[in-house]
Formats: C-alpha cells, structure tokens, sequence
C-alpha cells in the first residue's frame, strides 16, 4: 500500500504552502520524503533547486528547517541548550536568544523542557526549527493537541516568520489554520490532490461564497430532496446532513426568498436558517462526502 | 570557538542531562561502591574461614565430637541422622560425620563443592590424628597474605572491570532508545549534524564519565581495604579508557536497532551474561576448558580486567599490555562501524 500516490505539488519562494487534509491522508508521508527522512519509492523531488541523495544532502540540511510530528526534547535540558544543540550542527544562522525571541520564549529560556507547556513545547520545536535560519520551512501538525489560546500564540510566530519572507511547508487538518496561514492550499485525501488553489479560489470553486443551512418540520407528506434546491436558480451546492440541507449560494439576499418561496408552496414548515461564510471544510465535504476529521 | 563544534555540544548536552538524574547517579557511583564494600567483607579473609560440621548423634559420636569441638577450626552442630542431612541438602554445613560402634567413620558431601572437599580433608586430618595416626614427615606452614595476593585484591579490579561495562553497555543504550522513543534522533536526522559525530559523542559522553567513577572505585579500595595500587595514574586511565571505548561502542551496537526499553534490556542482558561469567570477575577463568579459552579470551571484559590487574596490582606498563589493549580498541573500532552502517534512526 502506497501512503502517497502521485501527488504533484510546487511550491513557490516566499509564500506558506499549506497541506490540508485528514488524519492518515499522507501528510506526513509527503513532508517526510520532502525533508529527505523517507524515500520515495518513485518520482522527483527538487528542493532548493536540489535532490536527494546526489550529494547535496548536506547542502539541503543546511538550507532547511522543520518541526516533525511529537518530537520530545530531553526533559532535563533547558530550552536554551536545547538551542545550542541544535545551532552547532549549521555552518550558519540566528543566535539561540533571537531564536527564542521569534517565538517568545524568552521568560522560559532557562527553563528545563518538562517544566514548559505543550504549547511553550511546540514554540521550542519551532524554535529548533528555525536556528539554521532556513530558507525553507516544513510545519508538520504544528498546533495539533494544543489548545485554542496556544494555536492562536504560534499562528501569530508562523505570520511574521510569512512576513520575513519565508517559505513555508505547512501541514494540517484544521481547515481555519489553513486558510489563515497559507497563501496556497493542497487539499489532499488518500494521497492523492483534490484540490489545489488559494483558499479564495477554492472557496470559489463551489460557486458561492455564502452557505445557507436550515431544518424542516418532518409533518409533510411530500419529503424534501437536494434535488429540489439544486433547481433553485442561486444555489450551486447542496448537501443533506442529519436531516440539515446546506445549500452554496452566491447572493444570499436572493437565495433566501427564493427558498422561502419554495417551502411555502409546497407546505414545507422551516425548522431553522443561518447562513455563513463558506469555508474549506465544505469543500473538503463537496469533494468526499465527508468531514476533515471524521470521529 | 570551541564549544560551538557538534561533538562538544552533543557532549555537553549528553552529560548535563545525565547529571541531572539523580538515579542514574547513583546506579554510576553509589551503587558499585556499596558492592565492592559488600564483597569486600563478605571476602574479608583476614579471619580463616570456619568449617561447618554436622555429627550424626549416635554410638561413637561423642569421640568425634571430643575430636573436634576443640578445635577453632570447626563450628559443629549435632543432630538425628535425618535431621543433619537435611541440613546437608539445604547447604546448611558442608560435611555430616556418622560414626560407627567399631571406630569407622562415614562422610556425606557433595564432591563437585570445592569447599564441601576442603571440609572434608580438614575433618579426615583431624580425626585421624585424634585416633593416633603420626605425620611421616615434618612439615612446617608459612601463611602468605600479603596486600596484592588476597582474594579483595583480586576483586578490586574486576568490579571496575564489571562496572565499567555495565556503565558503558547501560548508559549508552537506555539513552539511544530513549531518543529514538522520542523521535529525537529523527529530528537530529533532519539537521546537518554528521550521523558519526552523534555516535562519537554517546561514545564520548561515557569515556569523560568513567574517570571519577574508577578512581572512586580505587580510592575506597585503597582505604578500607588496603588495596596496592602499584600502577601508575596514566596507565590505569588508559585502560580503563580502551575498555570503556570498548563498550560504548558495544552498547551503541545493541541498541542500534531497538524501537522498545524492553528490548534493548534484553539484547544487553544476553550480550553481558557471558562476560558476567567467563571473564573472570569473581573467580579466574582458568578454571574453564582449554576449548573455550579462546572464547573467552576474546571477550572484552576478560581483557579489561586481566589488563587492570596487570596494570594496578603489578605495576606493569603500557607496554607489557599492548595485547589486551589492542583487543579492546578492536572491539571499539569494529562494533562503532558496524553501528553506523546498521544504526535505526527512526
């Protein structure tokens, strides 16, 4: 079984890349053979006008920086030391101090790794990645398991790392990271690309940039399909979930009464109707039928 | 600026980590101190060691009890005949004695138990003489225990031996398993750090520790048990460093491949079981066959200690143990190749 099956992905100089998609889709497969961990079994990768395993490899390691997946650092080092560490094994980069800087660390840098939280952990992973001062930067899950202030704190590090000019390989499965940090977004599924734009032209792909959701009342005789409002001249999309339609639409303020219209024709009773903005997930639902991270 | 090389930095990480265990402290220092006080007067032999004779109550005992009861020599215990041989089975005594009504005398002991025949020939002696029997000839003892001859002093440096090698197996082991559990060493992979420069350091980290760790090991040896060390400073450090390279790299080796702690725990325990019996911590190991002596000799840790004995107890030079010492940066040199080429980094 192949993790990754033809995927074909370019990344450009100075921009965040993000790859989005759920739990064993081939993320981190992908961004390990990129770093040069694992070894694909065919196919080509250039980084930094380079590949693997011709003699560069030295070459590339000096040029990039990355965070994997849970890596732990001894308990009993100080995030300092850690940084030392890791700063020798380049011919250049940043000073450990700047490095702790850039992710605010700076009351912690004395600290031993077991005393910091598993976000203060992930800052120093991001940390370790950056003493190189690397061109090219693989984020692996970076915010995965932290809680919802702690990924606030490292997109804010991953926004101004974007404003220094680097570039960044970014992974998720968390469809609001994406499309606050990447410029352009892999959507990918079963190692395999199902979509592939900026989070803008993808949302733009359903046809709206609106989502209408709303219930009915299960008293009427006649049942209600997708089909019925798919015919509804505004909508582009329409999905049925637990007894919820969620209809892509353009113009809400057109949509809504034309919707209207419908149900009261046909003896339809509304149970409820928001609309919102439509986001990555409903892409990633338009394509699979399922949802980013499915239980 | 020195202390910005990988090799320095890995070092220094490797030991500020390690001094801040306090249990693996202990289990470097504390631990073979307290053993070799232990052994150390468990086989304290400044006293002769006493014999322990069981008597068979009955007919004809009371003489043999007259016989030996006098005699500091022996600590005797009297008892039913069943009662002494069960002793006898539990290791209880080495000999039980049954005198029969017409003056014979029967002896039960296990023969493959050295001190069970000891035993046997000093009670034989003793009885004998007490029924009449004259020496033939004139015999006159002179005791030799000299500091550097006694059984502490061949123990001393095989402790240290034994020490260095769990020290060397354990430390470098636990902690590469350690950070492979950790994806450490996949994230140390992801950087331009040399893959040898990581592994001379682990190898590194354990030749800086063992230099307190012998000489701690001397010194208590030196003081309460008066142990020679005739030796010079330089030569002892050498070969303890050739035998703790040794086993660095051996410890590497083992845990080249191991993702678990209970693996690396048992890989170890099979490597060093061998060494813990054949190379002559405890007693030589020319008491084994002539066919598997050239087995044994290849073992490190027969050489690290025949070379600290060598070296402490006799003084002898670099020189004289070139040989042991080759063997010892053979086993360096091989297994850290070896590991390189086959080491998991993830």
């Amino acid at each position: 079984m192949d993790a990754v099956n033809g995927l074909d992905l370019i990344v450009e100089q100075g921009k965040c890349f993000g790859l989005l998609g759920p739990n064993g889709a081939g993320k981190t497969t992908t961004v390990e053979i990129l770093e040069g961990l694992l070894e694909p079994t065919s196919g080509r990768i250039e980084i930094l006008g380079r590949h693997w395993g011709q003699g560069y490899d030295d070459e590339i390691r000096q040029r990039i920086g990355m965070t994997l997946q849970e890596t732990r650092f001894q308990d009993k080092l100080s995030v300092l030391e850690i940084l030392r560490l890791f700063r020798s094994f380049y011919r250049n980069g940043i000073e450990p101090e700047e490095a702790i800087s850039l992710v605010s660390l700076e009351e912690k840098s004395n600290a031993w790794v077991r005393e910091l939280s598993g976000g203060q952990k992930q800052r120093l992973a991001v940390a370790v990645s950056l003493v190189g001062d690397p061109e090219l930067l693989f984020l692996d899950e970076p915010t995965t398991g932290l809680d919802p202030q702690a990924r606030r704190q490292l997109w804010d590090v991953i926004s101004s790392l974007k404003e220094r000019g680097r570039t960044i390989l970014l992974t998720t499965h968390y469809m609001d990271e994406a499309e606050k940090l990447s410029d352009r977004i892999a959507i990918v599924d079963h190692g395999k690309v199902i979509a592939l734009g900026s989070p803008r032209e993808l949302i733009q792909q359903l046809g709206g940039d609106h989502v209408v959701e709303f219930s009915l009342e299960r008293t009427s005789e006649q049942k209600a399909e997708v089909d019925n409002f798919l015919a509804l001249s505004e909508v582009t999309h329409c999905v049925e979930e637990l007894d919820e339609f969620h209809l892509t639409v353009q113009h809400p303020h057109l949509a809504i009464p034309a919707l209207l219209a419908m149900t009261s024709e046909r003896n339809w009773k509304l149970k409820h109707l928001t609309t919102r903005h439509a986001n990555l997930e409903d892409i990633f639902v338009s394509l699979t039928g399922r949802h980013l991270r499915d239980e | 600026m020195n202390s910005s090389r990988p090799i320095s930095q890995l070092i220094l990480c490797n030991i500020k980590a390690s001094m801040r265990e306090p249990e693996a402290i202990f289990w470097t220092y504390g631990f073979p101190l307290l053993m070799i006080v232990c052994l150390g007067i468990a086989f304290d032999t400044s006293a002769p060691q006493q014999q322990l004779v069981d008597v068979v109550d009955g007919l004809g005992s009371e003489q043999i009890l007259e016989a030996l009861s006098d005699d500091k020599q022996f600590r005797v215990f009297e008892g039913s005949e069943d009662e002494v041989l069960e002793r006898l089975k539990r290791n209880r005594t080495q000999i039980v004695v049954k005198a029969a009504p017409d003056g014979s005398v029967e002896y039960f002991f296990d023969p493959t138990n050295p001190d069970a025949r000891i035993a046997r020939g000093i009670v034989d002696d003793t009885l004998q003489k007490a029924a009449g029997r004259a020496d033939a000839r004139p015999v006159t003892d002179e005791t030799v225990t000299a500091p550097g001859s006694r059984y502490v002093d061949f123990l001393v440096p095989g402790l240290i031996g034994l020490n260095l090698m769990g020290g060397g197996m354990w430390g470098v082991g636990f902690s590469l398993v350690d950070m492979r559990i950790k994806k450490l060493l996949k994230r140390m992979l992801g950087t331009p750090m040399k893959r040898y420069q990581f592994l001379a350091a682990m190898v590194g980290t354990r030749a800086l520790f063992f230099i307190p760790e012998a000489f701690a090991l001397l010194l208590v040896a030196k003081l309460i048990f008066g142990v020679p060390i005739v030796g010079t400073i330089p030569a002892i450090i050498l070969v303890a460093f050739c035998g703790m390279s040794a086993f660095a790299g051996l410890g590497l080796l083992a845990a080249s491949r191991a993702q678990r702690i209970e693996s690396i725990s048992g890989i170890m325990n099979v490597v060093m079981l061998p060494m813990w019996l054949c190379s002559g911590v405890f007693f030589s190991n020319e008491r084994f066959p002539a066919i598997m002596q050239p087995f044994i000799q290849a073992l490190p840790l027969t050489q690290l200690i025949n070379a600290l004995r060598a070296v402490i107890l006799e003084g002898q030079g670099i020189i004289d143990q070139a040989f042991p010492l080759i063997i010892l940066a053979a086993w360096a040199g091989v297994t850290f190749l070896v590991a390189l080429k086959i080491f998991r980094w993830n």
